[in-house]
């Protein structure tokens, strides 16, 4: 019998992405618990969280937390390989590459609420793409459209000024694990 | 600051996107036509551009029906339940009141019709 250690290192980088990741993961949960009027019309808290993690850690890191929160998240809500799931990974997905683009606009005049409503509306968008391509094509998608739109506004602005506060807190008041 | 010149404008453009979108999706359904029925056949057929009253008569008796610019209803009708009468103006395309006992029914037309057919 031969005793091999695999030895996987882990980096600070590691550490972080793993600890956002389940914050996010942690808020997915939670907002699950929330009734909804509609399905599909949630406030989106998780993404809070990728959004501080692409503004502090940048795009990669928001990429990583994304795609953990939406693995993880539907593994724990036994949604893994469900529609649901699908549609979830549809808009993370859309929703980060719009990120991608938005990240550039001039950060002096587009602040975390300009982010976060474009990023909320890239993910309702993602969603009701492939809900509209796969799920239920044909039916009137459209109908729901105004209420999904306004729906990504109000949550995406909300979601951006609480990140807009958290990153206003000055770095040595936050209650950070070293 | 937590709103920056830039987020404000998202803001508002982004409502603008909204109502545009609710305006798009939902607000292109308005008739512009009605048809009245009395035991199946079309007695009527009125554009609803100006007030108007028509009386139609069934089994039971007579059904006054009322139009202004843009929605009809059925104003008086003699079957027992008043359900046409009760459901009061009618504005979108698809939409119809009927009178059942009395053989009648108020249908709004609109340039698209929302349905091929309707079958009661």
């Amino acid at each position: 019998m031969t005793h091999s250690a695999i030895d996987l290192p882990v980096t600070a980088d590691d550490r972080r992405i793993a600890r956002l990741a389940a914050m996010a993961i942690g808020l997915t949960l939670a907002e699950a618990a929330i009734p909804s009027p509609i399905p599909g019309v949630k406030p989106g808290l998780a993404n809070i969280v990728v959004l501080l993690v692409l503004l502090q850690h940048g795009w990669r890191a928001a990429v990583w937390v994304s795609g953990l929160r939406v693995l993880a998240g539907s593994l724990l809500l036994g949604s893994l390989f469900a529609p649901g799931f699908w549609l979830s990974a549809a808009g993370a997905l859309a929703s980060l590459a719009v990120l991608a683009l938005a990240r550039h606009l001039p950060a002096r005049a587009f602040g975390p609420v300009s982010l976060s409503v474009l990023a909320a509306w890239g993910h309702i968008g993602g969603q009701l793409a492939l809900a509209g391509a796969w799920l239920l094509p044909g039916a009137a998608l459209i109908k729901l459209l105004p209420v999904f739109a306004a729906a990504a506004l109000v949550f995406g602005a909300v979601n951006g000024v609480i990140v807009a506060r958290l990153l206003a807190v000055p770095e040595a008041d936050r209650r950070t694990p070293p | 600051m937590l709103l920056r010149a830039g987020d404000i404008g998202v803001l508002l453009a982004g409502g603008g996107i909204v109502v545009a979108l609710a305006v798009f999706a939902w607000g292109g359904g308005r008739g512009d036509t009605v048809v009245i029925r009395a035991a199946g056949q079309v007695v009527e057929t009125a554009a609803l551009t100006h007030p108007q009253r028509f009386a139609v008569d069934g089994p039971l008796g007579t059904t006054r029906i009322e139009i202004e610019p843009g929605r009809a209803r059925v104003a008086a009708d003699p079957s027992p339940r008043q359900l046409c009468v009760k459901q009061g103006w009618l504005t979108q395309s698809g939409q119809a009141a009927l009178c059942l006992p009395n053989q009648v029914s108020l249908e709004i037309r609109g340039h698209a019709s929302a349905y091929d057919t309707l079958g009661y």
